[in-house]
């Protein structure tokens, strides 16, 4: 129970990744250990500074890395809330709860297949530090910006990493291709974890259904509470019905969710 | 000094202290326990419930705003006989005021549900609202006519039996004190006021709606001013206790509500804000009247020099 308090934690760091400031829109959050007893990679918090009433919600990021050295969020600049965010100063305080959800299924004997798009590969760092048999892992990283930005050097060495960087046309496809093919070696007797954006989480979604690959993605849609109260972040489910990504994910088997609403599941 | 007393005596009802949480912010309850005592507030409004389940409006729903948020959930819930079934059972009823809040199309749906949460042991009171900017059918259409809004009132009240009938009222009126005047006219215990207000936000580089539905409620802290005003107007139309809901996220705001002349108060966005704000709150409450020697709420209700 004592695990999700709110609590208030003091920044430890808030630095820039792979670029000086003030132009770097990539950064990594250390925040003070809050002492859970337990988290799963892939579950997220909420983060909210003390920015006053003009910013109602806090922000919802996947934990990075949580252990007695600090909770890491990774994040990018996108909006209002990660650009106040940035401007935040070692220590200083800030409202977080958490962890929350439900995470990615680790399975020690699997061989697991992480595949990632730009900012998704940040739950993955815990996972594969988290995970009993990192040798068992294999990082397909798609990205747009250059590697350095992304927290791709902090995997243990084990695990088996490739990365894509996007620069021309047609690397996409090339980056699609490659992670159908690695789904398609998943599909008999490994598992596939996706974490990225929606269209990217479609197409794996697709690859899965027609391969026959046990999948989970990541979903992140708007929310404003993160406990399941205000009903902003529902997904349609397999059956229609709508239920709370931040409760009932943000992690969901593949065949578990509706990414195409507009097409009957 | 001895502490403060912060119960509150309503009609059928008395609370340990004025914070209540508002419905649809604070889903059935349990979403929140691990973040405070539920037993340690004044109670809570479950989110609105209808007869049948209801899947709401699609997505996206919620959109931030300048201090505030727009909603356009649409009463997504899973039906009263669920609620009924899986929630209640599972609450701190006995120690906590657990308040009900009702949503229908038609009078005589209303009475439907009122005949099912008032037979309950769990359920405090009971919420009306006539007044959710977010549904096609029923919702604000009954809190925007007088004539409608005792219709619906009477049909809870009148099956109801001993259960206090509150009335949600929405801002989105023209003159919110004869909504107030026909629901007291017409049984109603005790009114809550307000609701959202109906607002709507874009996106210019896409030029789309920023919620699917184009319109939503607006809350927050940008409502306060609002909420404040729509207190003071009802507690001059009416005699009937009043609970203050709209933008309150301190103790503060709370005591400002009891001035104006609220018995007590809902907290809404505030919760989403911070999820364990409510349960801050009274002890907050207790520190700020301690420093302003004011020794019960009945002390200051209604003391505004206006």
């Amino acid at each position: 129970m004592d695990r999700q308090r709110c609590r208030t934690l003091k920044v430890l760091e808030n630095r820039p990744v792979g670029q000086s400031e003030p132009a770097s829109r990539f950064f990594e959050l250390v925040l003070e250990w809050p002492g859970w007893s337990r988290w799963t990679p892939g579950q997220f918090v909420m983060v909210r500074p003390d920015w006053g009433a003009e910013l109602t919600w806090a922000r919802p990021f996947s934990i990075c890395r949580a252990d007695e050295r600090g909770l890491v969020v990774f994040y990018q600049v996108v909006g209002r809330g990660t650009e106040r965010l940035a401007r935040v100063a070692p220590g200083e305080e800030i409202a977080v709860w958490g962890p929350l959800g439900r995470g990615f299924a680790v399975e020690e004997d699997t061989p697991t297949l992480l595949l990632a798009g730009g900012i998704g590969v940040a739950p993955f760092v815990g996972y594969a530090l988290a995970h009993p048999a990192p040798e068992k892992l294999h990082l397909v990283f798609g990205h747009r910006e250059p590697l350095a930005r992304y927290p791709f050097a902090a995997f243990p060495a084990p695990v088996a990493k490739e990365n894509w960087h996007e620069q021309n046309p047609g690397d996409l496809q090339s980056f699609l291709a490659r992670v159908r093919e690695q789904v398609a070696a998943h599909a008999a007797s490994g598992l596939v974890l996706a974490c990225g954006p929606l269209p990217f989480l479609r197409a794996v979604q697709a690859m899965a259904r027609d391969t026959g690959a046990r999948a989970q993605i990541s979903l992140e849609n708007r929310m404003a509470c993160g406990v399941g109260a205000c009903l902003g972040c529902v997904t349609p489910d397999a059956d229609g019905h709508r239920v709370q990504v931040c409760t009932h994910g943000p992690v969901f088997w593949s065949d578990a969710v509706n990414l195409d609403p507009e097409k009957p599941s | 000094m001895s502490a403060p007393d912060l119960s509150v005596r309503l009609p059928g009802l008395t609370l340990k202290n004025p914070v209540l949480t508002a419905s649809g912010t604070f889903g059935y309850g349990l979403e929140f326990s691990v973040y405070g005592d539920l037993a340690s507030l004044g109670g809570f409004v479950l989110k609105g419930m209808s007869l049948a389940p209801r899947e709401g409006n699609p997505m996206p729903r919620v959109a931030e705003t300048a201090c505030g948020m727009l909603n356009a959930v649409g009463l997504q819930n899973v039906g009263a006989e669920a609620v009924i079934r899986e929630k209640l059972p599972r609450l701190p009823w006995r120690e906590t005021a657990v308040v009900a809040n009702l949503y229908a199309t038609s009078a005589d749906e209303f009475g439907e549900l009122a005949v099912l949460l008032a037979a309950r042991p769990e359920i405090a009171a009971l919420e009306v609202n006539i007044s959710c900017p977010n549904v096609r059918h029923g919702g604000a259409a009954f809190g925007q006519d007088p004539e409608q809004a005792g219709l619906v009132t009477r049909a809870v009240k009148d099956r109801a039996g001993k259960t206090p009938v509150i009335v949600k009222l929405s801002p989105n009126v023209t003159d919110i004190a004869a909504i107030a005047r026909a629901a007291a006219d017409n049984g109603a215990d005790m009114l809550s006021c307000i609701n959202t207000l109906t607002g709507m936000a874009v996106d210019l580089e896409r030029r789309t709606p920023r919620l699917a539905n184009v319109f939503g409620g607006l809350s927050g802290p940008a409502i306060k001013p609002v909420a404040l005003r729509c207190v003071h107007q009802v507690r001059r139309a009416v005699d009937l206790p009043v609970i203050g809901v709209g933008g309150i996220a301190c103790a503060r705001d709370v005591l400002e509500f009891i001035l104006v002349g609220a018995h007590a108060v809902q907290i809404g966005t505030a919760n989403f804000t911070r999820p364990d704000t409510a349960f801050r709150l009274p002890g907050e409450i207790a520190a700020l009247m301690d420093k302003l020697g004011i020794q019960s709420l009945d002390e200051l209700r209604g003391t505004l020099k206006a």
